[in-house]
Formats: structure tokens, C-alpha cells, sequence
């Protein structure tokens, strides 16, 4: 669960302007979870609170919504999203050992995001390169043909230099 | 209205344009099996054990859903209905757990009484099985997930009918689950524990939290004293556990039962009822006279005054302060007959009996102590109290009419109403009436107060004052009110809120019924008992009298504040997550 964050004062004000924009319009909850999820990243438990004190609905009905769609994060994310892909093609050629190697290597489950705020884990429908599969992304880079032995190399890329 | 005209199984039936295939199919005496529909309530069309063939169309239709045409035919018991049915039942039942025997819904389950109905003997498939925490944080309400058939009438409910969406639809697909925001136990969140959604659940999965065995034990042990109270609303409905019709009023059963159980005495709330009405309408005549706050509100039901803590703080000075009768009961049972009966209160235990699973956190509210001690120390609602008398052997049917123990057990018509919607309201202007005029009140009825609309309204004339009155039940009626008192666009002088429609004869402890009359038949009970009450008014009690010459001394006085008065608390309309200010 997200623990209490301190946003800025400025970013605060900017939520309030989208908020207000649709205040007491429910219909409206999805579209101002995404402009506020854009805004922060992510979307911690202060701010459903505050969109659903100014949409005037229940914290129930925002928290349903956010927990529904995947795409509603309500923890921080990694600077880099690492996405495996789960379609058919990618499962059958071992994408989850892939996903496995993953996880021991960054030490979170999918879902997570590292401490270091480095790197977010997620598991994705099938990304359209079913030639390469197993396939993962990160970020804009598409990795295919990958196999768990690979997964420390491919990572190693986007550390710190130094870090191992 | 139009009509339209159809035929169901070879019957030709006429119904109002826009009802469903559900509704006509009931009207030519076919019962279609339904689980997640709830009448008026949730129509969403999801579990599709209604299923019905209609000719022509390219697949098998939901009949809860589903509105009739001109011309359709439709064949409820079809092979292709029934065996449709039978599968959606058996894949709901592939990822239920099979626990009937410890279940608190045995023999009063939907899922189970449909699984019956079909003559289902083996279910094909088993789906993964969840294995959720319970919680069990309130002493009100527990919910267990792993029963849950995600059919969401408790969401529908609560929602719709309280106004308080406190438990909602979460995650998705396999991992879909009804709780509350951030998965927050029930406690921590803006619930009023009201058990509506109890009342609404067709299984297991929603049940209130079950002290009888504390209860027993109280009852085994030589060292304790144990006095029980009975709520008005109680005693016309216990008898349905018992296969009597809703509305039988039961009361001589109930104390025999009681008795029986080992209670050394039997009283009732209906006395602090009527004490309720000499303090709060000496409470309004005082707002009246100093100018208010007005308008006051009743504070009697716990889910209205925890509705009232969450989401309107601002309005907590509008509550008459004082306790509820179930408290007041309390507070006077370890002080007044403690010491009428030489007993030490530290020896004493107080069981209540209620309608109501909010009353069970009432009961826990810190500041409910006046006595040193807690008012009330168990609460158990209509069903566990059903239980423990089977668990005992008793058979209600046969037993005799008994009647309660004096002085706390002595009531007049005026406390036996408040079980009903409109009840405080009449009872307190039977009183307040006579106080301020000197004179009889002329006709004892206060019709339009009566009644299941959700919101009432009357204008009297006391003396030389025109006083404005309101009634409301169900919080999304309350709401409607105390939205336009705290936008100050009314102008009531005094307003009874209810928590649960019907007042507390629809408690969310009551026994679990899908019967369409039943509040109304147990309303027609309550006013029943009334009407043979050779006194209907609450300051013409005498056991009430008495306490006031030996005890209380006067209405509002010390000692009432010190037993008979509360304070509120504010919360936040988001439970227990904070807001962001
Ligand atoms: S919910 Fe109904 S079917 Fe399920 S275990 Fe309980 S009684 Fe049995
Ligand atoms: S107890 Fe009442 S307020 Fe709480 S979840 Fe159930 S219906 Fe809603
Ligand atoms: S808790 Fe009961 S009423 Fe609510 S969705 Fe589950 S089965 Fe239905
Ligand atoms: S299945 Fe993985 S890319 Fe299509
Ligand atoms: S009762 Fe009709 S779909 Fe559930």
C-alpha cells in the first residue's frame, strides 16, 4: 500500500485546477484519474481522496475504478518500465521464466517498482512481435529471442555505471 | 398505461408495458429462479440463472432483465432454460466453497435453496478456489470474501438505498472482489454498519458478528446477574425463525423464551423508549424556547448518528444528545436497578436484543460507560437471538405468553412504536403536546408521520406555536433532508431520522427475508401492539414516574446528563484515510 506522500505545493495546485475543472461530475472520474496520473505518475491515496471529495463520489467508487484498469498505478513508477509479454506466443517459448529471472534479479514481483525508483516490473497482453517471442520492452526498447541468462546484461544497460 | 400481451409456456398473460419476462412470468404463478436480481434494487443482468428461451430470438435471454414485446413467446422450462440454468448455477458453485454445515446462511441461503431447486447432485467442474482474509474488524459486521458470488447487491444497497458506498466492486476478472477502498477494514472505513447490505447478501458472505456464545457463558456463570432488554422491533418479527407470518407480534413468546434462556429478568427497551421521549421532547421544548439549535434531530438509531460523524459533521449540534434507548437502558439497569435491588453493578451483565447490527457498535462506543461500567455489554440481533432458542430446545410455537419483569419492563404504546418509521416522532408529539398545552391530546394518531414513503411531513399547532416536523428512513432519504437543512432551504423545527427503511422493523438484524410485505406487515404489528396498550402515552408511564421521583429527579437534570446524554464525534467522510486539506 503507498504510504503518505509529500507532493509539491505547485503540483498540489495543478491537481486542484484539473479537479475543480470537473467538480461534482462524476462521469468525468476516469478521465481526471488519467490527467492526474500523467501529472504525478502515479495516483497515491491523497489524491483519490481529493478526487473523490471534488467529483463527489465515494473513495469506493475512485478506488474501484483505479484498481479495475491496469493502467491506474497507484504506486510510484520506475524510471524504467520493464513490460514481459504474456501473450500466447511469448508463454509457450518460456516468457515466464524470463518474467521469473526478472524478478530475482530486481527483487520485486510484478507489479512493483524498485526501491530505487529505477525500474517498475509488469506483465503485458501480446506486444505484436510474436516472431521474437519471448519478448520484453523497456521503455521504448523492445528485446526479443530473450532467454533468463540474458536478463542481467540487458539490465546492467540502464544502471548507473558502477552499480552492479 | 399501455399493455402489452404475451405467452408464457402456452399461457396468455397481459402486463404494463416495460415489465420484464420475470414479472410477467410471476403473474401466471412461474417462479424463475434468480440470484443476482433484487427487486427495485439490482437488475444487472450478470448471473444468468434466470435464463429463459424466447422463440425467435438467437439466444437464451435473462428473464430479470429482459422486457417483454407484443406477441413474445417464452418458455421458462425448456431443456435448453434448464440446462442453461443448471450450468451457470454449477460454474458459480465450481468456485464456492462447500460449507453448508458451518455456514451462518445454512437453510437460509438462495444459493443453496437453488441448488436444491435444480436438483443439482454433483457440479462438474471446480474452479481455483480463493482463499481471502475474513475481516472481521467491526463488531458489527463480518465479511468473507471466499463466499461471495460477486452478484452485488450489497454494492447496489448500499449505494443506492443508504446513499453511503462504502463497499464496492475491486480488481478484475479472476481477481474481481466487493470491500472498501484500499481494501480498508470495514472499521477503518466510512461504513455505518447499518447490515443493510447483510440483509441484501443471498449468502454467506455477509453475516453479523455472532456474541452468543459469550452470551451462554455469561448465562452459566453463578457470579452474574444477567438482565436482557428487548428492542420494540423485535417482537414482531422473531417469529418468522419460527415460521410465523412477518408482522405476528410475539411478545408474551419472546419473554417466555427469554425466561427459559436463564435471564434472571426480562425487561424491555420500550421503557427507556418512553423515558427517551420525556428527555428528548424536554430537550426540543428547551431548543424551542432558548432558539435552538434547530431543527433537532433524533439520535436513536447508531447508524443515522455514525452517518451524521462521517458526512455531515458540520450538522452534529442539530442532534438531540441524548442515548439511545438501548443505551439509556444500560446506563439505567447498573445504576437505578442495581441499587433497587441491592446488586453490586460490577456483578451485573446487559444482553440487548436488537433489530440492528449497528447497535452492536454502539454498545462498544467508549464514552457509552456511565455507570463506570459499559451501559450494555452484549448485543445480539434477532437472528442469533432465533438461534440460541433453537439451540435450546425450545419450541416458540407452544410456548406461553409471559410478561416482562417491573419496573424496566413496563411501556406504553408510545415506546412500542418506535420500531416503526414516524414512531419517535408520534410518540414524542403524543407528549410534548399535553406538556406544553395542559390538555388531552384529541386523537392519539399521527397519520401522515405513518407509512413507508420515504419522506413525511407534518404541520402542528402546540399552544400558540406552529411546529414544522419531518421523518425520513433509509439514509438516501436522510440525506434529502439534511441537505436542505444544512443549505438552510427548510424550515423544520424537529426531524425523526431512521438509518434502515421501515425504521428498525427493516434492521439490518432481522431475519433475512425477500417476502415484498414484509416491513409492512411488521409496521401493521408495531402499531397493533400499540393500539392494545392500555396506556399510549410515555409520561403517563408509571414505572417512568417513579423514576424520575426517586432517581432522575427532572427531566435534563443531573443525573439524566450524567446517564441519559452523549456526546459525537467528528470523522471523515473517507474513513480512516485522511484528507487532504
Ligand atoms: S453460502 Fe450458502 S451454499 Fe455457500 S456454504 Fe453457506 S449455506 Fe452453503
Ligand atoms: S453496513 Fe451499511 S453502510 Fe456499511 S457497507 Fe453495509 S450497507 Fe453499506
Ligand atoms: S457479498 Fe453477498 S451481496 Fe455482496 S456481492 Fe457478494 S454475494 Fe453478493
Ligand atoms: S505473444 Fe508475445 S509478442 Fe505476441
Ligand atoms: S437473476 Fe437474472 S441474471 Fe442474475
Amino acid at each position: 500500500m503507498t504510504k503518505s506522500v509529500e507532493l509539491q505545493k505547485e503540483v498540489w495546485q495543478e491537481l486542484d485546477r484539473i479537479i475543480q475543472e470537473h467538480r461534482g461530475d462524476r462521469a468525468a472520474l476516469i478521465q481526471v484519474l488519467h490527467r492526474c496520473q500523467e501529472l504525478i505518475g502515479y495516483l497515491p491515496k491523497e489524491v483519490q481522496v481529493q478526487i473523490a471529495h471534488g467529483l463527489g463520489v465515494s473513495l469506493g467508487e475512485v478506488y474501484g475504478v483505479v484498481s479495475f484498469y491496469s493502467f491506474f498505478s497507484t504506486k510510484p513508477r520506475g524510471k524504467y518500465r520493464i513490460s514481459v509479454c504474456k501473450g500466447t506466443a511469448c508463454y509457450v517459448r518460456g516468457s515466464m521464466e524470463v518474467l521469473e529471472r526478472l524478478e530475482k534479479e530486481l527483487g520485486i514481483k510484478a507489479g512493483d517498482s524498485t526501491d530505487d525508483g529505477l525500474f517498475t516490473l509488469e506483465v503485458v497482453r501480446c506486444l505484436g512481435a510474436c516472431g521474437l517471442s519471448p519478448v520484453i520492452t523497456i521503455n521504448d526498447n523492445t528485446y526479443g529471442l530473450v532467454r533468463p541468462d540474458a536478463i542481467p546484461r540487458i539490465l546492467m544497460a540502464y544502471r548507473p555505471a558502477g552499480v552492479a | 398505461m399501455s399493455e402489452v400481451t404475451l405467452t408464457i409456456d402456452g399461457q396468455q398473460v397481459k402486463v404494463p408495458k416495460g415489465a420484464t419476462i420475470l414479472q410477467a412470468a410471476r403473474q401466471v404463478g412461474r417462479e424463475i429462479p434468480t440470484l443476482c436480481y433484487l427487486e427495485g434494487i439490482n437488475a444487472i443482468g450478470s448471473c444468468r440463472v434466470c435464463v429463459v428461451e424466447v422463440q425467435g430470438a438467437k439466444t437464451l435471454m435473462p428473464a430479470c432483465v429482459t422486457e417483454v414485446t407484443q406477441g413474445m413467446t417464452v418458455l421458462t422450462n425448456s431443456p435448453a432454460a434448464r440446462h442453461a440454468r443448471r450450468l451457470n448455477l454449477e460454474l458459480i458453485l465450481s468456485e464456492h466453497p462447500n460449507e453448508c454445515t458451518t455456514c451462518p446462511r445454512n437453510q437460509n441461503c438462495e444459493l443453496q435453496t437453488l441448488a436444491e431447486k435444480m436438483n443439482i447432485r454433483d457440479v462438474r467442474f471446480r474452479g481455483p478456489s480463493h482463499s481471502y482474509a475474513i475481516d472481521a474488524s467491526s463488531p458489527s459486521i463480518v465479511r468473507d470474501p471466499n463466499k461471495c458470488i460477486l452478484c452485488r447487491r450489497c454494492v447496489a444497497v448500499c449505494e443506492k438505498v443508504q446513499g453511503v458506498g462504502a463497499i464496492v466492486p475491486l480488481e478484475r476478472g479472476y481477481r474481481t472482489t466487493i470491500g472498501t477502498a484500499f481494501h480498508e477494514p470495514l472499521l477503518e472505513a466510512a461504513c455505518v454498519l447499518c447490515g443493510q447490505c447483510v440483509l441484501a447478501c443471498p449468502v454467506g458472505a455477509l453475516y453479523e458478528r455472532d456474541y452468543t456464545d459469550q452470551v451462554w457463558a455469561a448465562l452459566a456463570d453463578a457470579n452474574r446477574h444477567v438482565v436482557v432488554q428487548t428492542a420494540p422491533a423485535v417482537r414482531v418479527a422473531i417469529g418468522e425463525a419460527f415460521g410465523l407470518a412477518p408482522g405476528t407480534v410475539s411478545t408474551g413468546k419472546l419473554v417466555a423464551a427469554l425466561r427459559r434462556l436463564g435471564f434472571a429478568k426480562v425487561f424491555d427497551t420500550n421503557f427507556t423508549a418512553d423515558l427517551t421521549i420525556i428527555e428528548e421532547g424536554s430537550e426540543f421544548l428547551q431548543r424551542l424556547q432558548n432558539g435552538g439549535p434547530l431543527p433537532m434531530f433524533t439520535s436513536c438509531s447508531p447508524g443515522w448518528i455514525k452517518y451524521m460523524e462521517h458526512f455531515y459533521p458540520e450538522l452534529i449540534e442539530n442532534l438531540s444528545t441524548c442515548k439511545s434507548p438501548q443505551q439509556m437502558f444500560g446506563a439505567l439497569a447498573k445504576t437505578y436497578y442495581a441499587q433497587q435491588a441491592g446488586l453490586d453493578p460490577a456483578g451485573i451483565t446487559v444482553v440487548s436484543i436488537m433489530p440492528c447490527t449497528a447497535k452492536k457498535y454502539e454498545a462498544q462506543r467508549p464514552e457509552m460507560n456511565s455507570s463506570g461500567f459499559p451501559d450494555v455489554d452484549y448485543v445480539l440481533t434477532t437472528r442469533e437471538l432465533a438461534k440460541m432458542i433453537k439451540t435450546a430446545g425450545l419450541d416458540f410455537e407452544s410456548l406461553p405468553e409471559e410478561e416482562y419483569d417491573a419496573p424496566l419492563g413496563i411501556s406504553t404504546g408510545a415506546g412500542a412504536i418506535f420500531g416503526a418509521t414516524g414512531g419517535v416522532m408520534e410518540a414524542a408529539i403524543r407528549t410534548v403536546y399535553e406538556i406544553v398545552t395542559k390538555t388531552e391530546l384529541p386523537g392519539l394518531d399521527l397519520l401522515p408521520v405513518r407509512g413507508l414513503e420515504g419522506v413525511k411531513e407534518a404541520t402542528l399547532t402546540i399552544g400558540d406555536a406552529t411546529v414544522k416536523v419531518a421523518v425520513a428512513h433509509g439514509l438516501v432519504n436522510a440525506r434529502k433532508v439534511v441537505e436542505r437543512v444544512r443549505d438552510k432551504t427548510a424550515d423544520y423545527h424537529f426531524i425523526e431520522i431512521m438509518c434502515c427503511p421501515g425504521g428498525c422493523i427493516g434492521g439490518g438484524g432481522q431475519p433475512i427475508t425477500q417476502m415484498d410485505d414484509a416491513k409492512q406487515k411488521r409496521i401493521d404489528g408495531i402499531y397493533k401492539v400499540d393500539q392494545c396498550l392500555p396506556i399510549r402515552k410515555s409520561h403517563e408511564n408509571p414505572a417512568v414516574q417513579k423514576l424520575y421521583q426517586d432517581f432522575l429527579k427532572e427531566p435534563l437534570g443531573h443525573k439524566s446528563h450524567e446517564l441519559l446524554h452523549t456526546t459525537y464525534r467528528v470523522r471523515s467522510r473517507f474513513g480512516s484515510v485522511m484528507e487532504h486539506v
